[in-house]
């Protein structure tokens, strides 16, 4: 036994290793993942029989106007996140100076990262409050009303999508201050010698440099987007008359609250489709260095 | 450095970028703070609706007993604390595990392996809902701690071990032939060699860990149902039903969700930013 032992722990120990981790993974998210789309082809009502309905569940979306305003708010989502990394980008150009204090300055501006997303939208429901609320105030001291835009079906996603951008911002912050610090001095000299200054400057010396991070920011602005639930379920619970769902939330309200599981399982496997293209080109650029043995 | 510092020799003109920053900093925070002063108001003045202004006086000590004794919050609050804390030190053995594995051994398979550990966790959470919340119920989980301690470190397992396998990958190549040629077993290389170098990174996915598990709100409310489990998050949305006008109470519990993660962001803040950048910045 211990003869045997010795001669395979090479291969015995590191698969003892790393089994717990992959068992864990493998079953609770990639297994799980896989079983949805499986459900998404029956009808459950969660608790009896599943019955095999094929693509009913999908040719039912696309007669489902509610699915048609998900799809576009996601789309919403998506395009107002993309302001995300510029506005981080702005603030560390801003932050990124040898000033006394900024180092406290600048771990106020990440407050908002580490909040949970429970407290950002309990904290932006008041900053909507029609009567109370801070943009009440300042649109009455400009002699006018502010509209309800958390009750407006109109304009509730937009309102929700900025409340979502305050963290989002700082942690784009976050990257792009990490990157700025690892800038090369030479270039910038190099570009400073050149007569580069401002915008050219920005362009074409500093904005390459910033390559990975910016890929970084963006796959995770995109990616956060996407997945948005938490700031709809606790702002607006997807209302006024579900204006404001996206695919996610539809997902949860179909399946948790009217029991429709392959449905809701068809609209999550939607979302993963969109989502897979992302996360598949996410992936490809994080683990290229790697095969190119750098 | 880019931007170009401000010169040395001219006060006036980095007073004046200073007093922007602040100002700028100011309107980021607002929001935060008018719920840090709305949790001292009296309930007299939140019905009056000053929620913007200064406080006409400060209720610290009655509005957060309040928050202790009237409500939930208590009990939410430990059993935050209760799931968090045993995932974290999940999440950290499993990760330096896998980490391990996957940056010093090669074999067939493993950077399918990697790709989805790192993948499956940019997944929606909502793909893996139906079957993680079935599981749960049929293996007698659902509404307990365990179920959101399994998931929790099932999932964040996921980005930590891409954390500590570029961590592990980047220590010298030296330290490893040396354990070999030392005879060390895995285990003891591991044990002797790995664990004492990865202290900095260990600090880093605990702190990250900590507040990705504290801020969920998606499984507090598909897992948990009874007040006796649900975390902090899932019970501050509660409450905010309840207490529907006294704000200043709402306010004070949405602070004391907050004050965990923020402290000891403030306390590791390097290691939360280097966790963060991890695959941003080579290194």
């Amino acid at each position: 036994m211990s003869t045997f032992w010795r001669s395979h722990r090479y291969w015995i120990a590191p698969t003892l290793f790393i089994m717990p981790g992959a068992l864990l993974f493998g079953v609770v998210i990639i297994l799980a993942s896989v079983e949805t789309i499986w459900i998404s082809f029956f009808d459950w009502d969660g608790v009896g029989a599943k019955q095999w309905v094929g693509l009913a569940n999908y040719a039912q979306l696309l007669d489902d106007s509610q699915f048609y305003v998900s799809l576009k708010n996601n789309l919403i989502w998506l395009a107002m996140f993309m302001l995300a990394p510029p506005l981080g980008l702005a603030l560390a150009l801003l932050l990124n100076q040898p000033i006394r204090g900024m180092r406290v300055v600048k771990s106020l501006f990440f407050v908002p990262l580490v909040l949970a997303s429970v407290t950002v939208g309990v904290v932006f429901t008041w900053v909507y409050d029609p009567t109370f609320g801070l943009l009440s105030l300042i649109f009455s001291s400009f002699g006018s009303t502010a509209p309800a835009l958390l009750s407006d079906e109109h304009l509730v996603t937009f309102a929700v999508v900025v409340a979502a951008l305050w963290p989002q911002v700082a942690f784009c912050l976050v990257l792009f201050l990490a990157g700025l610090n690892n800038l090369s001095e030479d270039l910038i000299g190099a570009g400073r010698v050149d007569g580069a200054r401002g915008w050219p400057m920005l362009i074409h010396v500093i904005l390459p440099q910033l390559r990975e991070v910016s890929f970084i920011a963006l796959a995770v602005t995109v990616i956060g987007a996407l997945r948005s639930f938490d700031m709809v379920a606790v702002m607006t619970s997807g209302g006024p008359f579900g204006s404001s769902t996206v695919l996610a939330y539809q997902m949860y309200e179909q399946s948790i609250f009217s029991y429709r599981f392959g449905y809701g399982a068809a609209i999550t496997t939607v979302l993963f489709v969109i989502m897979a293209v992302f996360i598949a080109w996410y992936l490809r650029t994080l683990l290229r260095p790697e095969r190119e043995g750098i | 450095m880019y931007p170009r510092p401000l010169a040395d020799d001219a006060p006036v003109r980095r007073f004046a970028y200073a007093s922007m920053v602040v100002l700028i900093l100011a309107l980021w925070l607002v929001p935060l703070m008018a719920v840090m002063t709305t949790s001292l108001r009296s309930f007299e003045e939140v019905m009056a609706g000053n929620y913007w202004g200064w406080p006409k006086s400060f209720n610290f000590i009655e509005n957060y007993m309040a928050v202790f004794t009237q409500t939930a919050m208590a009990r939410y609050f430990l059993n935050s604390l209760i799931v968090t804390l045993p995932s974290v030190v999940g999440v950290l053995v499993l990760s330096t595990l896998t980490g391990y594995v996957l940056s010093r051994y090669r074999f067939r398979g493993a950077n399918l392996m990697f790709a989805l550990f790192v993948g499956g966790n940019f997944l929606p959470a909502q793909i893996m809902m139906i079957p993680v919340r079935d599981l749960m119920v049929s293996i007698g989980l659902y509404d307990t701690y365990y179920a959101l301690i399994v998931f929790h470190v099932a999932f964040q397992t996921g980005f930590a071990t891409l954390f500590m396998r570029n961590f592990i990958a980047a220590l010298p190549d030296e330290l490893f032939q040396a354990a070999r040629a030392e005879g060390a077993s895995p285990w003891q290389t591991l044990r002797h060699v790995v664990l004492p170098l990865i202290r900095p990174a260990l600090a880093a996915l605990a702190i990250l860990t900590f507040t990705f598990v504290w801020n969920d709100y998606f499984w507090a409310i598909v897992l948990t149902q009874s007040d006796a489990v649900k975390p902090v998050t899932a019970g501050l949305n509660n409450l905010r039903g309840e207490w529907v006008s006294a704000w200043n109470l709402v306010a004070a519990a949405t602070i004391l969700v907050a004050i965990p993660p923020v402290v000891m962001f403030f306390l590791m803040q390097r290691h939360f930013i280097a966790g963060l950048t991890v695959g941003a910045v080579k290194g």
